[in-house]
């Protein structure tokens, strides 16, 4: 039996095959690669996060949490300067709200009459006008809504102002409608035939097949397309810059000039912004306000597309 | 074939397929099918995977309406009113109101086991709870389910077993008081215990309403039919009381089904 | 459960002619609803050309922004804005299709990979402003880059990152599961199996997707504004091309700039009613771009996905 001697390491068998390390190596190159870009990702919400975090501090080292989420003035760049964001808040709860009440029962019905009623004729018309519709940029939306929806709502209402939520909000409630209409078609179209047929087998309408049966076994898809309609709403800066105004305006009413978290950090980047002056870091803190937001809508938003997806 | 045939004839009849054609686009799904179905009594229709049996059944409630390129050819006629069911200038919500429906997967709605029982009544528009309260123990107790969910209506139908929920799809299709139940292999996704309930509950059913039951399982439609048709390939080979079609069936065709050579 | 007299059934034929009559009602609101979606487009377009209808003549896409409304043209800002897209398309595409690549071929079930498919559908629903402030503080300052097109351009490539790369993983998707293990079983490597045959089968998925990320980026004005595009540009970047060595200049990168939508978005907030004609037209011009994007997007995958066969 031969004790110890020493074993040589392994000879390949021939070049050939000698390759394959080589070969190896370049394959966890390329792999590398496509995961560095795969993982540039989350270095751009770690970016986002940091950046906010870190301006918003120079904030707040300034001006106490309290104020900030107190005051009934947002006056950032006067001398006597206030920094209550509920103002700011306002304008956008109040703009996203008109919003909401054009787009959800309008981005409803669509989706109702596209997944149960409509032929494939009328979906082939549908589906290029819900495309456009996303399709046109927010600036265009921003100037329809001062030069062509105010005159005509004012023709309605004569103590229109110029600037007002209540404009803004209405063309940002047609420029949600196709996001809500997609995603709950979708939801829609995932609850299964059969379940549609035992509503028909008794005797059903079309449209008490569409509102007893498939609207509910849709719910969470729909919940989440409303939600990440929200989330846009909140987020949507041109529209209400060019028609809403931006005089930050505690109100309630729509039909007046308000700005918005969005609006007001286009204000002050259209003016000089020192890097590390006030007004710069309010920004920030006015950016960290909304990332808030949208990040538990769009969360919630995504978490009831999975269920929904999960269940059928 | 015609001695079996005058002594049917002689009974009531609920419905009659004359001269039934079925289309799929281009292709002839269904030929010239002629077949009566006894009133208040159990008529199975059995046969191998494809060939045609729940076609035939799905178009008793203009099923095949809700997808385009079906063409129905032919009549089948509803009694005593003479009703042709494939009439296009019949509403097929005239029908469905008319004939109900079990199918292969038990179905439920997502919603309570209550609500699920009156749909039909909520769709016809009624509304008076007392009304609809004594429609679903009525429904529930024909469905031999009334026991085990009198005491929570209320729950979500899904919490059901798989023979509870079809039992429960039952319900709902009696609550309508339909004039044929049509049942599309209605144990096929069921365990043996919930199949054999569902079979106890189809002999029950006898004699009350009648009942059209496609089936894919030939001893099940031994057990609960009392007519059975044997389809193949798109027609109608054998038609007669289940006994004679089990024991001494006329046809070779049918013979070979029945005893196993292939299907 | 007998049969049912005539009495009945016409009873039964009136209830369904009351319940159908709603079914006829919410057809007509469907319709309705649609509608509304087309004036608006219709109102839009209309509205557009008809105010800007006399500034759309050539010497508009030649001439620099101007104190005089009849003779402010959009030349800075379009070519700003093509030069933009070309920054962003050329970060933005290999980035997306190389993350689309990774996530449908190699990542495995690791919870690394949920996290980054997580921030991948969260950035999808950051506010566009958000990325402006992201731009503001990391890009012009703490890196330098400055307030200039390869900012504009970097920060419009991470805006539109997840579409690519949703558009990438759903061209790959796309792809039977055979081809790949066609091409295994002739000993390619995994490498060799994407770039052979995973990258070209789905290009026309990915150009399609490329493309209406573009589109929506050409749109884009609220990070550019944050990242301060200057509105009144009456100059253009350094040209890319000289006639001196070394032929190639990259100095246009660095340029300050603007792009379409900061100018009508300028244009627009003038009080003076004659710069709205010129809005008017540089609008109608950016959605006429806009909608012809999305048209050869749709164009492109229709056509190419006819040669597809699987």
């Amino acid at each position: 039996m031969p004790s110890s001697q020493a074993v040589s390491s392994p000879r390949p068998v021939s070049d050939r095959l000698a390759k394959r390390a080589s070969r190896h190596v370049k394959e966890r190159i390329i792999e590398a690669i496509l995961f560095a870009s795969a993982a540039i990702s989350v270095f751009v919400t770690l970016g986002i996060v940091y950046v906010l975090l870190k301006e918003s501090m120079v904030f707040f080292s300034q001006v106490s949490i309290v104020d900030f989420l107190t005051d009934t003035q947002w006056t950032p760049l006067f001398d006597d300067a206030h920094f209550g964001i509920m103002v700011l808040l306002s304008g956008t709860a109040v703009s996203s709200f008109v919003a909401l009440l054009v787009a959800i029962p309008l981005g409803t019905i669509i989706a109702i009459y596209l997944s149960e009623f409509a032929t494939s004729h009328i979906r082939e018309i549908a589906k290029p006008i819900l495309e456009v519709l996303s399709g046109i940029p927010t600036v265009v939306f921003g100037f329809f809504a001062l030069l062509f929806v105010t005159p005509i709502l004012q023709w309605f209402l004569p103590e229109l102002p110029g600037f007002s939520l209540l404009s803004a909000g209405i063309v940002m409630g047609i420029m949600i409608v196709p996001i809500i209409s997609s995603i709950s078609e979708d939801a829609m179209r995932a609850v299964p035939m059969a379940l549609r047929e035992g509503s028909y087998a008794m005797g059903a309408t079309r449209l008490q097949t569409a509102l007893r049966v498939v609207f509910p076994a849709a719910i969470s898809g729909i919940a989440a397309a409303y939600i990440l309609g929200i989330a846009r709403a909140v987020g949507e800066t041109m529209i209400l810059a060019i028609a809403a105004g931006m005089q930050p305006n505690l109100v309630w009413n729509p039909m007046e000039p308000a700005a918005t978290i969005t609006s007001f950090i286009v204000q002050v980047a259209l003016g000089d912004l020192p890097h590390g002056s006030v007004g710069y870091n309010t920004i920030f803190a006015a950016g960290l306000t909304l990332m808030l937001f949208t990040l538990v809508f769009n969360m919630f938003g995504f978490w009831l597309q999975r269920r929904y997806r999960e269940r059928y | 074939m015609s001695e079996a045939n005058s002594q049917i004839s002689s009974l009531p009849v609920k419905a009659e397929v004359k001269n039934f054609d079925f289309h799929y686009g281009d292709f002839h799904a269904l030929k010239n099918v002629n077949m009566p179905l006894s009133d208040r009594k159990v008529t199975a229709l059995i046969g191998p995977s494809g060939c045609g049996k729940s076609t035939l059944l799905r178009s008793f409630n203009r099923m095949h309406d809700l997808y385009p390129g079906t063409r129905y050819g032919g009549e089948i006629v509803l009694h005593p009113d003479r009703t042709n069911l494939l009439d296009p200038r019949v509403d097929p919500i005239e029908v469905r109101m008319r004939l109900s429906m079990v199918f292969q997967k038990p179905n439920p709605f997502p919603k309570s086991i209550y609500e699920n029982v009156i749909y039909g009544q909520r769709v016809r528009g009624v509304k008076k709870r007392s009304v609809l309260d004594d429609k679903v123990e009525e429904a529930l107790t024909n469905a031999a389910l009334w026991d085990e969910v009198k005491h929570r209506l209320h729950d979500m139908a899904f919490a059901l077993s798989g023979g509870q929920q079809q039992r429960l799809c039952i319900a709902r299709a009696l609550a309508t008081d339909p004039e044929i139940l049509l049942f599309d292999e209605p144990t096929s996704a069921l365990d043996p215990i919930a199949t054999a309930s569902i079979e106890e509950l189809i002999h029950g059913l006898k004699d009350k309403v009648t009942i059209l039951i496609v089936t894919h399982n030939m001893q099940q439609a031994a057990r609960v039919s009392d007519f059975t048709a044997y389809m193949y390939l798109g027609e109608l080979i054998e038609f007669g009381y289940t006994d004679e079609i089990f024991i001494k069936p006329r046809d070779k065709r049918t013979e070979d089904y029945i005893t196993g050579r292939f299907g | 459960m007998t049969s049912k007299s005539s009495a009945e059934v016409a009873l039964i034929r009136i209830n369904i002619a009351r319940r159908k009559r709603w079914d006829l009602l919410f057809g007509l609101l469907g319709i309705l609803a649609l509608a509304t979606g087309l004036l608006t487009i219709a109102s839009l377009f209309v509205d557009m050309l008809i105010g800007g209808w006399e500034r759309l003549h050539p010497d508009f896409f030649t001439n620099f922004p101007s104190r005089r409304a009849a003779q402010a043209g959009i030349l800075s800002a379009w070519v700003g804005s093509v030069l933009v897209m070309i920054v962003t398309a050329t970060v933005a595409v290999p980035l997306g299709v190389a993350a689309g690549i990774w996530l449908e071929e190699y990542a495995p079930k690791h919870w690394i990979t949920d996290v980054i498919e997580i921030n991948i559908s969260n950035l999808a629903g950051v506010p566009s402003i958000i990325y402006g402030l992201l731009a503001l503080g990391l890009f012009v300052y703490t890196f330098g880059l400055g307030q200039s097109v390869q900012t504009a351009g970097l920060t419009l490539a991470l805006l539109i990152l997840p579409v690519v790369i949703v558009a990438t993983r759903e061209a790959i998707r796309a792809i039977p599961q055979m081809i790949r293990e066609a091409a295994y079983a002739l000993g390619a490597t995994q490498w060799q199996a994407v770039k052979d045959h995973i990258v070209p089968y789905s290009l026309p998925g990915i150009l399609t997707g490329v493309i209406l990320g573009l589109s929506r980026a050409i749109g884009e004005t609220a990070p550019i504004i944050t990242i301060g595009a200057l509105t009144f540009i009456a100059f253009l970047p350094p040209p890319p091309i000289m006639e001196a060595a070394p032929y190639v200049n990259f100095d246009w990168l660095q340029a300050p700039f603007t792009v379409m939508p900061i100018q009508i978005f300028n244009w627009t907030s003038r009080p003076d009613s004659a710069f709205q004609q010129n809005a008017a037209a540089a609008g109608a011009i950016l959605v006429a771009m806009t909608l012809t994007m999305n048209a050869l997007a749709i164009w492109l995958r229709y056509r190419l996905r006819k040669n597809i066969k699987w």
